[in-house]
């Protein structure tokens, strides 16, 4: 939800597109994309300019500093930008601790330039920051105090006279055109819901219109509901919905996460899995956001931030179905590879206000029953903690459970302390361990 | 349990004289009210169909609510700030865009409105006034003392955190003054800080407690505010989201504004810099109770805080549905039924599924077999029952049913008015002669009496044997429709001893005259009993209940009333005019 990044080359597309549509704009901008599929004949079929001019070619993932890895070709023609993709595409790279295959490409026109200029345009609570440097480009951080702010409260037009303190130090004779290209850009920003907007550099042209080199966006994705359709591509339909948004780079998706996600969008509850260590030994599934980051706080106070499996929660009253299948995945994910050293799931919450604890322990329960025989395998203990409507039932249910299917579980409720069942988790874990290097 | 009945429920438990609802708003309806309980009794809380009208006719209403999904929440929220009347707006809504937040935002600061939310549960004020589902059940409303004020102020962006720390602030303090979930997005309406310079500003908060989370830059205006002095209460505060630091890649965490982004939105920067302003920061959430705890003994050790007394709250009887569940009432049942079942899967007639009875080779009279007499007949018994519904659809217009229903018709009147105008001529002069022939036949061949014994029997008591008799058929000239059933019942039937004897007395009567012959009713009336002796499916007992209650009779009412339909709607489509009976045809006297 909310704030998520697009590629670099839906964000030109976007631009180009819509600042025609809002301000008659014509941008002399061409973008293509290349994925590991694309045909590369159908790809010079529907964008003739590859023919005609020298080109661009760089990853479109998501990660900046391209030029400083030789990740850039620069005045190619076709046949080079081809042979540069084939050259690095599937390749698996380092970017600063994020390790990742490239599986997305943007080829655009050469253009050669002098001036690079800068522009940001981000959302801020009483409105939006805009900013302008004349000293852009890769050397933008060392540059940063030439770089001039102005926040434009919500609702207020991007007038002359507020934009006019960006660009002040320009010359006369730049001044309207670049004003001119600013509110555009800025009337995109609002039209689309985009939350940031970044161009580093944008530069002129040889006429003197001034289009963006290198850019980044990020769009509201809550506002998919009103402008998704205008995020998408009329032309080029993509396969995914209107737009995507790649995972960060080094991120995939596993199966049961990717499970999870399509429960989550089903429902107006929230269901989260993040998987952090497959082989973790204590493995969280937590009622409410907020609750579900103090339980991963006080693991990691505990010093086993190594060892945690994952982050996830569930809230907004998901009924009993909903946690089925969620519980069912997690516990898949939570039991895998078992090596016999034992493992915790928490299965924690605070005091809920109006999610019926009885309703969503059921569904829990039942995927737990299901799974019995995995997690007694795995040598997993489970620690319950919770509160809220017809907790006494949800608890009951619990305690019954570790009953009749033999499954370890330790059970507390609203007296005792939120986050006293992780210490109770780690202490199993560790008395584990001293057993086991004591045999 | 809505949420208004959860609002009632509190303004009762804090003794409150009239509910805190004013009105509900419910966009597009044509106003009325919904009934929700206050203690006790049920009151009446109106409806007003738009925001407006609900504004205007309630102005002292200053707090709006909003529980829209998130596709409306915005224009309905800025809708309720443009009411001069309303003061404050909370949003439940989770996913409203980021930039509506903002516009409301900035109309809320321009008006001097609070806005609270979006994506919150809400906040309460202790003893006075809760939002939404805001702490829960009545037994946590009670146990965390939210039924009366205490002298903490709380705040967080989480909802069911609050609920937690209302827990903890009961046990550690003399309890919550007012507690407000901001919500999880990135710009909530009001902010942490928003709402710890209210609490500076209300004299009965001595303490005010925040919990923060990573991501935003939100705690920093409260680190600015207590460098300047402009919040001088004791604040203990704590930042979640430490473990953030720990993980290798980014987390998206639950609250879509709870991201790291840059350092300083950390959960370590933030608490660091709190203690720096002059804040308590525990160690850890762990910590954060027993800090609290220590701060407010000190507290009271210093003399700053009074404790407010503890007040014991009414009680407020439970809810039907939630006792039912909890096993604490028994509620009797109102009607007894046994033919069918609709709660299950798919509806079932006597047990039997309606996937078996289309998927396999059954008919209606399997059906009227399974509701009518509970038990599924053999084939030749249910083809004999669809048989004597197709003999008896209709009879021609000229029949009294048939005769009714076109006058009813013709009056212009509604399908079923005019079934029912047929349907009401049936009785013992016209198809409602089967329950009696089949009662009739059956205790004269019971007895043994002989035919004529039997016929001259009827003549004395004056009663007319129903079953024989017609107005045109006759000896000569047989009813096919009785020819039919017999046919198909010597070929078919175990026996045949009541139409045997029917046949007997039917002989009989011809020998008195010709039009005394054996109608479709007595032929249908004695061909049922034969069927349901000869069939062995029903005891003596049974045979006696369904000739007693009167089974037979429904048969004739459902066959005839296909006829009839049939009759009401060719009037229809014949466009006939209003019936009148011509003068002529009828005796003035």
């Amino acid at each position: 939800m909310a704030r998520k990044k697009i590629r670099e080359y839906d964000s030109k597309r976007l631009l180009k597109a819509h600042i025609k549509r809002l301000k008659g704009v014509d941008l002399p901008l061409n973008v293509a994309q290349v994925r590991a599929d694309t045909n590369f004949v159908d790809l010079l079929d529907a964008n003739p300019w590859l023919k005609t001019t020298r080109l661009v070619v760089k990853p479109d993932m998501l990660f900046g500093k391209r030029g400083k890895h030789d990740l850039v070709g620069l005045n190619l023609d076709f046949a080079g930008v081809e042979a540069f993709i084939k050259a690095r595409i599937g390749k698996v790279i380092d970017m600063d601790g994020c390790v990742g295959a490239i599986n997305t490409f943007i080829v655009e026109p050469f253009v050669p330039h002098d001036q690079e200029y800068y522009l940001c345009i981000q959302s801020v609570r009483l409105g939006n920051e805009v900013s302008f440097s004349e000293a852009g480009g890769v050397e933008i951080e060392a540059n940063w105090d030439k770089v001039k702010t102005v926040t434009l409260p919500t609702g207020a037009p991007a007038s002359p006279e507020a934009l006019a303190p960006l660009t002040s130090g320009l010359p006369l004779e730049l001044r309207p055109a670049m004003e001119a290209f600013l509110q555009a850009c800025y009337a995109v920003f609002l039209d689309l819901d985009f939350t940031l907007v970044e161009m580093n550099p944008f530069t002129l042209d040889a006429a003197g219109k001034p289009f963006p080199l290198d850019m980044r966006g990020e769009l509201d994705d809550t506002a998919a509901f009103k402008s998704g359709k205008k995020w998408g591509d009329v032309e080029f339909p993509l396969p995914w919905g209107d737009v995507e948004f790649p995972l960060p780079f080094g991120r995939a998706l596993t199966a049961a996460e990717e499970h999870i996600a399509g429960l989550d969008a089903a429902t107006g509850a929230s269901l989260k899995l993040s998987i952090l260590n497959p082989q973790g030994r204590v493995w969280t599934m937590v009622a409410g956001g907020g609750a579900s980051v103090i339980y991963a706080d006080t693991v990691g106070d505990l010093g086993f931030a190594g060892e945690l499996g994952n982050y996830a929660e569930y809230s907004g009253a998901p009924n009993a179905q909903e946690t089925y299948a969620y519980a069912k995945t997690m516990l898949d994910v939570a039991t895998a590879g078992a090596d016999g050293r034992g493992r915790a799931l928490i299965v924690g919450g605070g005091i809920s206000n109006f999610t019926d604890v009885a309703a969503t322990f059921k569904g829990i329960i039942q995927a737990m029953r299901e799974k019995a025989d995995a997690i007694k395998a795995a040598r997993m203990r489970i620690f319950v903690r919770r509160g809220g409507p017809n907790y006494e039932t949800g608890l009951a249910l619990m305690r019954a459970l570790g009953a009749d299917t033999g499954i370890e579980i330790e059970v507390y409720g609203p007296d005792s302390s939120m986050t006293g069942i992780c210490a109770r988790a780690i202490e199993y874990i560790r008395d584990l361990d001293r057993s086991a290097s004591a045999a | 349990m809505n949420p208004v009945q959860r609002m009632l429920d509190f303004d009762f438990l804090c003794g409150r004289p009239t509910p805190s609802v004013a009105c509900v708003v419910q966009p597009g309806s044509a106003g009325g009210f919904q009934k929700v309980f206050f203690g006790r009794e049920e009151v009446a809380i109106p409806v007003e169909g738009s925001v407006a009208e609900a504004a205007h006719a309630f102005p002292l209403a200053d707090i709006f609510i909003n529980f829209a999904s998130m596709r409306s929440a915005f224009q309905s929220s800025m809708e309720a700030l443009r009411q001069p009347t309303v003061r404050v707006v909370a949003i439940i809504a989770e996913g409203v865009p980021e930039a509506d937040t903002k516009q409301l935002i900035a109309y809320a600061r321009q008006h001097n409105k609070i806005l609270i939310g979006p994506a919150t549960v809400g906040g309460v004020q202790a003893g006075a006034f809760r939002i939404g589902d805001t702490a829960g059940t009545l037994d946590n409303i009670v146990a965390c003392k939210l039924h009366r004020p205490g002298s903490a102020g709380f705040v967080s962006k989480s909802g069911g955190m609050s609920n937690e720390m209302y827990n903890v602030l009961a046990r550690t303090t003399d309890g919550l003054y007012e507690g407000i979930a901001i919500g999880g997005d990135v710009f909530p309406g009001s902010t942490l800080s928003d709402h710890c310079l209210r609490y500076e500003n209300i004299p009965q908060v001595k303490l005010i407690v925040v919990l923060g989370e990573l991501g935003g830059t939100d705690e920093y205006s409260l680190v600015d505010a207590l460098k300047q002095k402009r919040i001088t209460k004791p604040v203990v505060a704590w930042v979640s989201g430490t473990c953030a630091k720990l993980f290798k890649s980014e987390v998206q965490f639950g609250h879509a504004g709870a991201k790291s982004g840059g350092q300083a939105e950390s959960a370590q920067a933030k608490n660091e810099a709190l203690a720096a302003a002059g804040a308590i920061v525990p160690t850890s959430f762990e910590a954060f109770e027993g800090t609290i705890r220590d701060t407010f003994a000190r507290m009271v050790a210093e003399g700053a805080i009074t404790p407010c007394p503890d007040v014991e709250a009414p009680s407020v009887p439970q809810d039907l549905e939630a006792a039912k569940k909890a096993g604490k009432v028994r509620v009797p049942t109102n009607v007894v039924s046994s033919i069918c079942d609709d709660r299950g899967e798919e509806p079932t007639y006597h047990g039997v599924t309606m996937s078996t009875l289309i998927e396999g080779d059954f008919g209606v009279g399997d059906v009227i077999s399974l509701l009518w007499f509970k038990r599924s007949l053999p084939k030749y018994a249910t083809r004999f029952v669809e048989m004597c519904v197709m003999l008896c659809a209709d009879h021609g217009p000229c029949v009294s049913g048939a005769h009714n229903t076109i006058v009813t018709s013709r009056a212009g009147k509604d399908l079923v008015s005019c079934l029912v105008a047929g349907l009401l001529t049936i009785g013992p002069r016209f198809g409602g002669a089967i329950d009696d022939a089949a009662r009739y036949f059956q205790d004269a061949c019971d007895r043994k009496l002989d035919p004529d014994e039997f016929v001259e029997d009827m003549k004395k008591k004056g009663i007319r044997v129903p079953g024989i008799g017609h107005r045109i058929k006759s000896k000569d000239n047989r009813d096919k429709r009785v020819e039919l059933l017999q046919r198909y019942a010597r070929k078919f039937f175990p026996a045949t001893r009541y139409l045997d004897y029917a046949l007997r007395v039917e002989a009989y009567t011809l020998t008195k005259a010709a039009n005394l012959v054996m109608n479709v009713d007595g032929c249908i009336g004695a061909l049922f009993l034969d069927l349901l002796h000869s069939s062995s499916l029903f005891s003596a007992a049974e045979i006696e209940q369904i000739v007693k209650i009167g089974y037979l009779n429904g048969l004739f009412v459902l066959a005839r009333s296909i006829g009839l339909i049939g009759h009401a709607l060719d009037q229809k489509r014949l466009q006939q005019g209003l019936y009148r009976h011509p003068w002529e045809a009828v005796l003035y006297i």
